[in-house]
């Protein structure tokens, strides 16, 4: 028992004396880490810059005012195209991550090697941004909207792959049994047996990718791959700050438009 | 008595359809495909481009191969510690900023216009991506990883205070009854009845987010956020590929152990 004894009574603590050593040296251990860290960081800055900051932040602040509102006519067809990029995104997205994710899952992987390359195929495309996928599609596809379609689908496969095949391990068993007990072969199976049971799953996956695709691709244009990022870029280099502004404002109500959409749509199905 | 042969029963079985409404169904169906027309309208697919392209990419993706580790390894090291260390320092400044924040929103705790400044300012971090984040505090602080830094942080602000808020309003009332019940201060009752209860899960959720940090550190550095991010963009930008897929390989690596370790530790502290 973690008591001790003091002027002959005994006193109740949380920790043993070894615990509470023990949580000193941790905390000792990640202190350090994080003096380090900063240490590294701040040998990296330049301070001038950083005490300047102020006064830029005002004097950017005072050019971003008023926002530019007649610039709005030239952004509906960027604000047009980062919806279809977001939305085809996610089509294509669906249209991989479905078969991947019933390779994947434990109970409906046709062998342990499909099963692996499925987890490779989930977490590369988890682990690589949009933004590097956008990078390096420019290259290849040219600049444009396509590339940023493409970019948002590969990188949303691995997010929504991952979460149908983890809904379709936690399925119910004994419905595909009965399903199998009137004689249904392996696809009947599948389709019957399994799909009802995760197509809520499917649907409400897609629309929360949807929702994160639309802020996602926002960016996209910094990279050439279309989308209202191209204005953004092209606003802040020629530094219009009124149009930057108004850029921003637009982006901000797109994401909460977007947002109480897929809020509405979810409640709705689910 | 009824004859039980005279019973007729349907031949066929047809699956519910997934949503039940006919009408909505159909016109659900007939929106989204003038809704695609529409889309892959303007998705203006350059076939001459692509096909420009497809010998380009031969050729690019063989200059990704073999990947190079061995002549740009100083600045590849270099750039690798400066995302840890910026992924570090931002999650431990953001979560500290985020208790606050999280406490303030958090409607059982907080007054009506403390909750309402709390939840917009977790609003707007949420709203904007990392990359705007970042281009705004590489204008004001300069290049460098303290702008990726100060990025970061604020963009955790947005995630972090926002779960902690949840995860107070969820948290037991009873408890915080108990310990007012005791004479507690405000501190003591933040401290011994909501601290206990919302740790846990605020534990794994640093932990994630220093996930989400490190990767986020990779694309901050292509707007001049420093970092692997920087160290990328400069090998794309000199056409040095096989240092570029070094350096993606080196990403997903991390990104995977990171993920591996981190889904372990909070299964261990939950």
């Amino acid at each position: 028992m973690p008591n001790y004894m003091q002027n002959g009574v005994e006193i109740w603590r949380l920790r043993t004396s070894l615990e509470t050593w023990i949580r000193w040296f941790f905390w000792l251990i990640g202190l350090s880490i994080i003096f380090f860290a900063w240490n590294t960081i701040s040998e990296k800055t330049v301070w001038f810059f950083v005490q300047d900051a102020p006064r830029q932040a005002v004097d950017i602040g005072s050019r971003m005012m008023p926002p530019k509102w007649s610039y709005l006519d030239k952004l509906w067809k960027p604000v047009w195209d980062t919806i279809n990029i977001a939305t085809l995104g996610t089509v294509i997205a669906m249209a991989i991550a479905v078969p991947v994710a019933f390779a994947t899952a434990r109970n409906t992987t046709p062998n342990i090697l499909v099963r692996s390359i499925g987890l490779f195929v989930i977490v590369s495309s988890r682990s690589v941004n949009s933004l590097i996928w956008a990078l390096i599609l420019v290259f290849i596809l040219g600049p444009g909207v396509l590339a940023g379609t493409i970019a948002i689908g590969l990188r949303s496969v691995g997010f929504c792959a991952k979460l149908i095949y983890e809904s379709i391990e936690e399925i119910d068993q004994t419905q595909v049994e009965a399903i199998e007990a009137t004689g249904a072969s392996g696809a009947q199976k599948m389709i019957f047996g399994i799909l009802p049971q995760v197509l809520p799953t499917i649907a409400g996956v897609g629309i929360y990718r949807w929702d994160i695709n639309i802020r996602e691709s926002t960016i996209l244009g910094l990279v050439g791959a279309g989308g209202i990022g191209l204005q953004l870029n092209g606003s802040l280099n020629t530094l219009a700050w009124t149009q930057v502004s108004l850029i921003l404002i637009v982006i901000l109500a797109t994401v909460f438009v977007s947002e109480w959409v897929s809020a509405k749509v979810r409640g709705a199905i689910i | 008595m009824t004859n039980l042969s005279d019973t007729t029963y349907p031949k066929h079985w047809a699956k519910t359809p997934f949503i039940k409404n006919g009408f909505l169904r159909w016109f659900l169906l007939v929106f989204a495909a003038i809704y695609l027309a529409a889309a892959l309208g303007t998705m203006d697919i350059d076939i001459e481009r692509i096909k420009e392209g497809l010998p380009r990419t031969q050729r690019f993706l063989d200059s990704f191969f073999p990947p190079n580790f061995a002549d740009n390894r100083g600045v590849l090291w270099e750039g690798i510690l400066e995302s840890v260390w910026m992924a570090i320092i931002s999650t431990v400044a953001g979560i500290l900023l985020s208790v606050p924040v999280g406490l303030g929103a958090a409607k059982n705790l907080a007054p009506i216009w403390v909750y309402l400044v709390c939840r917009g300012i977790i609003a707007a971090s949420r709203t904007f991506p990392e990359i705007i984040l970042a281009i705004f505090a590489v204008k004001l602080f300069g290049f460098g990883p303290f702008a990726g830094f100060v990025a970061l942080a604020l963009g955790t602000i947005g995630f972090f205070a926002k779960l902690l808020a949840e995860d107070i309003e969820n948290s037991s009332a009873s408890q915080a009854e108990a310990i007012k019940a005791t004479g507690a201060n405000w501190f003591q009752w933040i401290n011994y009845a909501i601290q206990p209860q919302v740790m846990p899960r605020m534990i794994g959720l640093s932990v994630y987010r220093l996930d989400i940090n490190f990767r986020e550190s990779a694309v901050v550095g292509i707007v001049g956020g420093g970092g692997i991010g920087a160290t990328l963009n400069t090998s794309f930008s000199r056409y040095e590929f096989d240092t570029a897929a070094a350096i993606l390989l080196i990403i997903i690596l991390i990104v995977m152990c990171m993920e591996y370790s981190s889904s372990f530790l909070r299964k261990w502290v939950q």
